[in-house]
């Protein structure tokens, strides 16, 4: 039950923030405030409680209501530790988002909190479900918010930026609900019984051609949330534009519903068909990685810049979960965690910088060392870490997900390192830009108050505890990896496959239970 | 005393860690304190160690202190292991490491970045110890980049000058090239053996591998990518010598003493993989005999005092690969550790008339300073001599010539080798003569501002006294024959098996040896300083001038790299800045949009357009239906 209560506390607490505004302008915050810390409070309760699975299921909770049961549709959510870590996570960085646009956001203020506690509500929502239909929803759910923060908060082409968020992540999203209904008919077909539950449908018997088809839709939508090169012109434009707890949204979590996406869904779905896929992907992969870094490069806006380097940083994500071991997939979720902090810090000190300078240009910065060390050493870590620097949970991630990598691919995995040099050379830019050289226009930035280096200690303590000891991490995902590595560990047995599917989609045919049903309610009524 | 082992690393971490979270707010002394206290502390720790072990001789120490991760069976902990190989390096960091510390307190007293220095310097110390000190590839690797990052942070020190930070990227990026190969050495180390512990690689190695087994040969060359890459060896040399433009104390310790001497530390460490791979071993020695003659002839025609040191560590690393392609391990690590002090001295010394100059780094605004920094001066001599491999008094000639001895002697070795390093040294005390010549007669041109005090001196006069001392641990054969160094060794590193019979022209090879060193010093004298006619006429010449431009300039890497990488890289970045893929949907939009202006076009109002519509649209239905 705890597991609707979160959600609900969070839309809840969006709608009390947009009503309370009308009492008092800074009421919201407080709320938001509130909420989101309840949150991760029961979230962090949840860590410590469960611990380990007894049964040695990899699901720590589950929680199953009906919800539309004439299609066969659950409000079904459950909870193991891949869930829990992506959870944290989400309740984490969504503390800080509400803490730095405490002074930044200052119109609407109630309806900015609305959508922010309603976009963590959907992405909360979308680490839970266990019903694809439901599924499907929180994926809308955070969609439609998120386009607000853009379009409203953002900065001055945020209309432009959007859209194009919008207009991608929707039309991607409408192949996966494609896909979806289409495993849903099939697996009816099959079994008589039409649902939407994730557990049902994993037993799935799948003809090549329409898990192809059928995996490609799912791709499709967590290919673009990723994202993966060629689907990744979204986001520069998308988080450059978006308000500094935006960006950090979109670039700590809304990528990350992709990841898990990936993880989740994907592999355990389609076995056969991935593994006719690796290839490609881990190859997109790489491209992602070399083609990002090397936009990364010649960025002038600071957020486009370290845009980009998600762009770079994700091809790891997509290589790691096409190796099918258990190194990558490891670091895979390593990666989730640690690039969400990394590069979420990036945005928030790029949203100081901005708050400080009116500016992303990093052409109009330089020698900020001098009068703002304290900003210019947390920038110095997570500049690190976003290079991959050992001691920092990057490094831990990237790592892993190499030497899983390697397994399945030695020459892709070489590539992929050499990523790593060209990761050296946007990240010491930004350093070098920022805070390096000549201070050109004699502007004095001052350091870090209070609440921002409050905001930036707990990020820097996690990078470097996760560099150091990543263990309680690690043992928390391991039993949910090892459940969505089960399909490929099995040794390789054909699959047992009806002849006569010729066709590339299973389509309910005529003489189907489903149609069948439908017929005999038809004649009955008339 | 070895459960302290975690000290020795841990105490210059905390050292780093108080300065900069508390730095800002301590008074001076306080932060001398703690970053001079902290190594020193390490390096007494290491002392007290060093006794323990030589009185015990036990294998090795071994201290784990947790487990860093552990997946799939991959599981490397935080565990530090301290064997006679370690215990050297150990040594000269901590022990170099502190004098150089000290040296620092009065170097930088006026720098407003004081603590920034000391932080900085601290975190390098304990990255370093824990690369040499860790058990596993991991670990190592974990120093083996941090070392990367405080070079970076030192040469890019003073960060207004935008040259300075390209240097420090530079340094880093290079680097980070090679560091790049060996993370796929260990990607290969780890599929075949399953675990990156060192110990573990070693002993199953042989069995696993036979010699010359392709994949041996392939990780040995990663590996060695990784070690050239740290240690500025060809072909990633580069980035050393601009890397000078940190403050000279950082030059001793970071790009003399220690760090470049990782890629050293590294080969030595896997050895047994590089005997599985005789063609990776061969290439560590060509690459050191090419290295240690391209920059010994850069190193002849440099201006920048700091320059020429640069060239000269290239060019003695270049010794020390040399002596490891041929095997003679423990002749590699013996000649670490006295061009460790000689090297240091010699940047320290080069420091203090630095500071005595006012940040004067030309030689050629230098000149008559014998007299007026007499303790620098006579420090300067002695590494002088150290490096020039001056003989029978000096460090530097036993641990060269037992290099040079091993090209002839070792089964491995061969004598074009031997020339390469018989020609070296030569070029070596020319280069380092004209130094002395240029920097301490001559007239004086520039004003002598400030005196080094004790700060100074101490670590000088240490530094020389080992410069000159140490090498009597290690005596050839037929001269006293000490092998203190290399029995202290031996449990780790295999002695080099020796041609048999070769011996008795030893002291032939010796003599060559010191007339080598001596002519070289000799040449040097009367270019420099007896006959400047002769330096005149060279300077006439117009080949003369071609070549030194050329050598000036390093060979011409700088100017080939960047033509072949940098330059493409920076374009393809600058033409793709507004991003290629996105025109695809930007015109994917600009499509949609045109239809949708085209068809608001047809939505006049006016009802006999639609009606022509209709009809228009009823008759192509009906066309297309009986057509079809």
């Amino acid at each position: 039950m705890i597991l609707l209560w979160l959600i609900v506390l969070l839309l809840a607490g969006g709608l009390l923030a947009w009503i309370a505004q009308r009492w008092h302008t800074a009421s919201p915050r407080w709320i938001a405030l509130f909420t989101v810390l309840t949150a991760l409070l029961l979230t962090l309760m949840l860590w410590f409680n469960t611990g380990a699975s007894p049964t040695g299921s990899a699901w720590l909770l589950q929680l199953e209501l009906p919800w539309i049961p004439q299609w066969g549709v659950g409000f079904s959510l459950a909870l193991d530790g891949l869930s829990l870590l992506m959870l944290s996570l989400t309740f984490f960085l969504g503390l800080l988002a509400v803490l730095i646009s405490w002074r930044e956001i200052q119109s609407k203020v109630g309806f900015f909190h609305f959508n922010l506690l309603w976009v963590l509500a959907g992405i909360a929502g979308v680490f839970l479900a266990m019903d694809l239909f439901l599924f499907y929803f929180f994926w809308e759910v955070m969609l439609i918010p998120m386009y607000f923060l853009i379009g409203i908060w953002g900065h001055e082409n945020r209309r432009y930026a959007a859209y194009k968020f919008f207009i991608f992540t929707q039309a991607s999203g409408l192949l996966m609900l494609l896909a979806i209904l289409g495993l849903y008919f099939i697996h009816g077909n099959q079994t008589g019984t039409f649902t939407f539950n994730y557990f049902e449908l994993l037993n799935t018997t799948l003809a090549p051609a329409a898990a192809r088809f059928l995996m490609f839709g799912f791709l499709a939508a967590f290919l673009v949330k990723l994202p993966v090169v060629p689907f990744h012109s979204w986001l520069p434009d998308a988080h450059s534009q978006a308000p500094t707890a935006g960006s950090v949204i979109l670039a700590g979590l809304l990528l990350k519903t992709g990841a898990y996406g990936l993880l989740r869904f994907v592999l355990p779905l389609f076995p056969t068909a991935t593994v006719e896929f690796a290839p490609w992907a881990m190859l997109l992969g790489v491209i992602g990685i070399i083609y990002g870094a090397i936009l990364a490069f010649s960025q002038t806006d600071l957020k486009r810049l370290v845009a980009y380097t998600s762009v770079s940083h994700m091809g790891f994500v997509i290589l790691g979960v096409f190796a099918f071991n258990e190194w990558a997939l490891q670091g895979v979720v390593m990666q989730m965690i640690t690039h969400g902090l990394s590069t979420g810090a990036l945005f928030i000190l790029a949203g100081f910088l901005y708050e400080r300078l009116h500016t992303r240009d990093i052409r109009q910065m330089g020698g900020f060392w001098a009068t703002a060390p304290k900003m210019a050493v947390v920038a110095l870590v997570f500049v690190m870490a976003s290079l991959g620097l050992p001691g920092l949970g990057n490094f831990i991630a990237e790592f892993l997900t190499l030497v899983g990598a390697w397994q399945a691919n030695n020459w892709l995995t070489v590539f992929a390192t050499i990523g790593l040099v060209m990761a050296t050379a946007y990240s010491l830019r930004i350093m070098q830009k920022i805070f390096l050289e000549k201070n050109l226009e004699q502007t004095v930035l001052p350091d870090m108050n209070v609440r921002e280096m409050l905001i930036a200690a707990p990020m820097l303590v996690l990078i470097l505890w996760l560099g150091l000891y990543p263990q309680p991490v690690l043992d928390l995902a391991k039993p949910a990896i090892e459940a969505q590595l089960q399909a490929y560990n099995k040794p390789s047995v054909p699959q047992e496959v009806e002849p006569v599917s010729q066709t590339a989609l299973y389509l309910p045919a005529a003489d189907s239970v489903y149609f069948q049903n439908l017929k005999g309610a038809f004649y009955e009524r008339k | 005393m070895a459960a302290l082992l975690w000290l020795i690393p841990a105490l210059p971490f905390a050292g780093a860690l108080l300065l900069v979270l508390f730095g800002s707010r301590l008074p001076r002394a306080l932060v001398t304190a703690i970053g001079v206290g902290s190594v020193g502390i390490s390096a007494a720790i290491t002392l007290l160690l060093g006794f323990e072990y030589l009185s015990e001789r036990p294998a090795f120490y071994h201290q784990e202190l947790w487990n860093w991760f552990s997946v799939a069976g991959f599981s490397p902990s935080v565990a530090f292991h301290l064997d006679a190989l370690s215990m050297v390096f150990i040594f000269v960091i901590t022990f170099v490491g502190f004098l150089i510390h000290v040296y620092s307190t009065e170097y930088m007293a006026d720098d407003p970045d004081y603590t920034r220095f000391f932080a900085c310097m601290n975190l390098f110390v304990g990255s370093m110890l824990v690369l040499v000190l860790a058990d596993n590839l991991l670990l190592l690797y974990l120093g083996w980049e941090g070392v990367g990052l405080c070079s970076y942070l030192l040469i890019g020190f003073w960060y207004k000058e935008p040259a300075n930070g390209y240097a420090a990227r530079k340094a880093f990026l290079i680097t980070r090239v090679g560091d790049t190969a060996m993370a796929i050495g260990l990607f290969m180390l780890f599929q075949t053996f399953g675990t990156l512990h060192i110990q573990s690689i070693s002993t199953e190695a042989v069995q696993v591998w036979d010699a010359g087994a392709k994949m041996a040969v392939i990780v040995a060359f990663l590996l060695l990518g990784g070690a050239v890459g740290k240690s500025g060896q060809l072909p990633l040399q580069t980035w050393l010598p601009d890397a000078m433009a940190g403050p000279t104390p950082v030059s001793a310790l970071i790009h003399a003493a220690t760090m470049v001497t990782a890629g050293v530390y590294l080969i030595a460490r896997m050895h047994v993989l590089f005997e599985l791979a005789p063609a990776a071993q061969m290439a560590v020695a060509v690459i050191g005999a090419v290295t240690l003659l391209l920059a010994g002839c850069a190193a002849l025609t440099q201006y920048d005092l700091k320059r020429v040191l640069a060239y000269s560590t290239i060019s003695q690393i270049g010794y020390m690969f040399l002596a490891l392609g041929v095997g003679a391990w423990s002749a590699a690590v013996f000649h670490f550790m006295i061009h460790g002090f000689f090297k240091a001295l010699l940047f320290l010394c080069a420091g203090a008339i630095i500071l005595a100059l006012h940040h004067e780094q030309d030689m050629r605004r230098m000149g008559g300073l014998q007299k007026k920094l007499p303790v620098v001066f006579w420090t300067f001599l002695i590494g002088a001599a150290s490096l020039a491999a001056v003989p029978l008094v000096s460090a530097g000639f036993y641990s060269k010539d037992q290099i040079l001895w091993l090209q002839l002697a070792g089964e491995n070795g061969n004598v074009w080798l031997y020339l390469a390093g018989l020609l070296g040294a030569f070029i070596t005390s020319i280069y380092t003569f004209r130094m002395v010549f240029i920097t301490f007669y001559g007239e004086s041109k520039t004003h002598v501002g400030h005196q080094p005090t004790l700060a100074i001196r101490v670590p000088l006069i240490v530094l020389a006294v080992l410069s000159l001392a140490g090498g009597f641990i290690e005596l050839p054969h037929n001269f006293g024959h000490v092998v203190l160094f290399s029995d202290f060794l031996s449990p780790i590193l295999p002695a080099v098996s020796v041609v048999p019979d070769f011996s008795r022209y030893e002291w032939m090879l010796q003599l060559l040896a010191a007339v080598v060193s001596l002519s070289g010093i000799f040449i040097a004298y009367l270019i420099y300083l007896k006959k400047p006619d002769l330096r005149a006429s060279l300077h006439r010449s117009d080949l003369a001038m071609a070549v030194h431009r050329f050598w000036h300039s390093g060979w011409g890497f700088d100017k080939l790299y960047d033509m072949l990488l940098v330059h493409p890289y920076v374009f393809l970045a600058k033409v793709n800045k507004q991003d290629v893929v996105d025109s695809f949907y930007t015109f994917v939009a600009r499509l949609t949009e045109s239809f949708h202006l085209l068809f608001t076009r047809s939505q006049s109002g006016l009802l006999r357009n639609y009606v022509m519509g209709i009809v228009v649209g009823a008759i192509m239905i009906l066309t297309i239906t009986i057509l079809l």
